[in-house]
């Protein structure tokens, strides 16, 4: 019956690990072949797996573990998807309902654990419900802001026969949420961005939630309003980085143009992001003069940090094509001359030029090392995946990403760990694509067993990792914060990857300079399997720019070139 | 290397804001909550307040339609306008939620809770507790020679004013339902 829902559900690949509680489904699993089972080696590997399958097809994640600590090993996946609004249905094995609450073998209370930090779970205790409760997790995951489910499922449940209800009949309550935003609202937008002289568009992933339509209808706005377009991590690709308004990713670590703006803007747009802490830095310095606008189909989004003028409720796409639409009936008005002086102001910031790095005598800088995975897959069908600290904000830094669903990182929860099965869900989605997952070597460690689930099924991810021997942003705030006590930030008795690499059956390349860099990069590329690639790269090397604790938008740090690399000297200025 | 230069209000240590919680007027509202009546939505409710660090002043619940399977959570909360706006929201976007009402904005409402209150004591404290209890209008439910309980109605103000009252004449134990609530008038 499980199996018989998730193929009504048009499901074609779970992510999963066999164990007692779930033997009945993993023999349903066995004796069809709609459905492809991925074996992970590790159920977070299975999770993040699915979360990268999930974000790169829009479709949603789908997860089989077992009871206890099959179910505790998925929790890190189900909260980093529920940070990031990722669609994922976990199954989940439970021990017969008569031994429920008797300290049973590999009992765990599934619902109990998962409740805080999923959208919705169940416990299913009748075979009947069964499926009506699968369609109905499907639908929950799916709509609205999505997340995370679970259904927990007894061993008796799945061995029991039950009436099946098919998807359309079962009853999906009354869990509607609002698509159509307020068109009041929307024109009252319209009316701003008529007369705005500094506004910008801060976009986030709820446009790439949305679908591929909203990402069009984005580049539509952009392109006639002329209007500067940021996004935030999980937004990128959104737009366009050869798009002609685009300022690169803003916050933390986002570009001096990009944070300048939002804090000079006079007109905010924020379409699909939640003003999360690394994006507002200091609250009460945050864009101090604008109009806020904001859009998110969750309406605990707004107003939860940020007071905003115009809230709207609603599905991205819908309200972008509303509002395209109430525009261009209106005259398409801008403010010409006013955006002319804006650009001027904004080429000026531009010039800083601050993702300059000062050129290498020999050992490898890492913002070159992606600078040139960047020009050498340029224009590839090409996926990224990303683990989570330095690696990932240069990664975001100095990659261009053309379209969206191409960009596969652990935002809103951070998780160490969650690119290299990540990559594999991805791979197995998009079976000819170049998927690389950017890491680092201490995040990389984390879920390096997943190597051998690539290997089982052949996924072709390339495993690039900026090898600096330390866990680099920690050592960074070390650094900057902490007086220079680096406590616990050094990878010691790291492993050899080239031979790891043999050991997996993969290839491996070490590359430690600049100038073998191209060649081992194309190396990586041509070689036809699944690529450990150990990037040597500087090992003191700080993320600029940053926008430090508790500081402005217009406060940032810019590296100072001259002094970089060099532990003492950071030559971290205020501008 | 330069020290940094870290604004006040900010932590050394953080990347949060630290504001002050205090900057702004406490308010206290009651909430009705329309709720499926499954295993586990009380707790799901519950673990909203928990983890987002709101506040239960007081908290019914109990099945109210079992035809339609709908239970009814009554809450009192307390927070900074701010705050009782998330509140609302957050709890209108669980999928177990399907209304939430305001009673404190939405116009004037019936507020009631029952109390049970144990006064033990002898002599001139009995009769001065019997006597407040009826100008309280409390009932008595359960009488020893030496104890009494009675059983109250009324506002958390009422049930408040009771038991300071019978404080010193030998009160030994409360037990209070919380607020049930209504909305006055037809709708």
């Amino acid at each position: 019956m499980v199996v018989q829902a998730l193929k009504d559900q048009g499901v074609e690949v779970v992510f999963g690990y066999p164990g007692g509680a779930v033997l009945p489904i993993y023999d349903e699993v066995f004796q069809q072949n709609d459905i492809r089972h991925i074996l992970v080696r590790h159920e977070q590997g299975a999770i993040h797996a699915a979360e990268g399958y999930a974000r790169s097809t829009g479709k949603p994640g789908v997860v089989l573990v077992t009871s206890g600590p099959g179910a505790t090993n998925v929790v890190t996946g189900i909260v980093d998807a529920l940070m990031d609004s990722i669609p994922i249905v976990v199954l989940s094995g439970q021990v017969p309902t008569f031994m429920i609450g008797s300290d049973a073998f590999q009992e765990g209370d599934t619902v109990g654990i998962t409740r805080p930090c999923t959208k919705m779970n169940w416990l299913v205790k009748e075979t009947d419900k069964l499926a009506e409760t699968i369609h109905q997790a499907f639908h929950v995951a799916t709509t609205g802001r999505p997340g995370p489910v679970l259904v927990d499922i007894p061993k008796d449940v799945q061995f029991a026969t039950g009436t099946y209800v098919e998807k359309p009949k079962a009853k999906t309550d009354h869990y509607k949420p609002r698509v159509k935003g307020d068109i009041d609202a929307i024109t009252r937008l319209v009316e701003m961005i008529e007369t705005a002289e500094k506004p910008v568009f801060y976009t986030g992933g709820g446009v790439i939630n949305s679908g591929p339509a909203a990402s069009q209808l984005l580049r539509e706005l952009a392109e006639a309003t002329g209007f500067p377009v940021t996004s935030t991590l999980m937004g990128l690709g959104a737009y366009p980085a050869s798009g002609k308004s685009w300022l690169g990713m803003l916050g933390m670590h986002g570009t001096y143009e990009a944070n300048w703006v939002m804090h000079d803007c006079d007109l905010m747009i924020n379409i699909g992001a939640r003003f999360d802490d690394r994006i507002t830095g200091r609250l009460n310095a945050f864009s101090p003069n604008s109009k806020k606008a904001h859009i998110d189909i969750d309406p605990s989004s707004i107003n939860k940090v940020i007071t905003v003028d115009v809230p709207i409720v609603g599905d991205v796409g819908h309200v972008l094509e509303d509002l395209l639409n109430i525009w261009k009936a209106r005259g398409r008005k801008v403010n010409r001359e006013a955006l002319g002086r804006w650009w001027k102001q904004i080429e000026e910031w531009k010039s800083i030029d601050c993702l300059a790095y000062k050129p290498s005598s020999g050992s490898i800088r890492p913002q070159h090392a992606i600078a040139r995975l960047e020009a050498l897959t340029k224009g590839m069908d090409r996926y990224i995946t990303t683990e989570v600290g330095q690696h990932q904000m240069w990664a975001a830094q100095y990659l261009g990403f053309e379209d969206p669903n191409r960009w596969m990182t652990s935002g809103g929860l951070g998780t160490m760990g969650y690119g290299l099965p990540a990559s594999v869900g991805v791979q197995i989605a998009h079976p000819d694509a170049l998927v690389i997952n950017v890491a680092g070597e201490a995040s990389w460690l984390m879920n390096m067993q997943e190597m051998g689930t690539a290997m089982q099924y052949r996924a072709p991810v390339k495993q690039f990792i900026l090898n600096n021997e330390r866990l680099g942003m920690v050592r960074q705030w070390q650094e900057l914060l902490h007086g220079e006590r680096y406590s616990s930030s050094w990878s010691e008795a790291l492993p050899d990857f080239v031979k790891l690499a043999d050991a997996f059956g993969c290839k491996g390349i070490r590359c430690d300079n600049e100038a073998d860099l191209d060649d081992a990069i194309r190396e990586m590329l041509a070689y036809d399997g699944p690529v450990i690639f150990d990037c040597l790269v500087e090992k003191h090397e700080n993320c600029f720019p940053m926008i430090p604790s508790g500081n402005a938008h217009n406060e940032m740090i810019l590296g100072d070139v001259d002094t970089q690399g060099v532990i003492g000297a950071s030559g971290a200025v205020l501008v | 290397m330069s020290p940094l230069q870290i604004k006040k209000g900010s932590s050394k240590h953080s990347a949060y804001d630290l504001r002050d919680p205090n900057a702004e007027v406490i308010e206290t509202h009651t909430l009705a909550v329309s709720v499926d009546n499954e295993s586990g939505v009380l707790a799901r409710v519950i673990g909203l307040f928990s983890a987002r660090g709101y506040n239960i002043d007081s908290l019914t619940v109990a099945e109210v339609d079992h035809l339609g399977h709908r239970s009814r959570i009554t809450v009192v909360t307390s927070g900074t306008p701010q705050v009782i706006t998330q509140i609302k929201a957050q709890l209108e976007r669980m999928v177990v939620v399907h209304e939430v009402h305001d009673l404190t904005v939405e116009g004037p409402s019936v507020q009631r809770e029952l109390a049970l209150f144990k006064v033990q004591g002898k002599g001139e404290h009995r009769i001065e507790a019997l006597r407040l209890a009826e100008i309280f209008r409390a009932n008595v439910v359960d009488s020893t020679l030496e104890s009494f309980i009675f059983e109250m109605t009324g506002t958390p103000e009422k049930v408040d004013a009771f038991a300071v009252l019978m404080q010193p004449l030998g009160l030994t134990e409360v037990a209070r339902t919380g607020v049930a609530a209504l909305a006055r008038g037809k709708k």
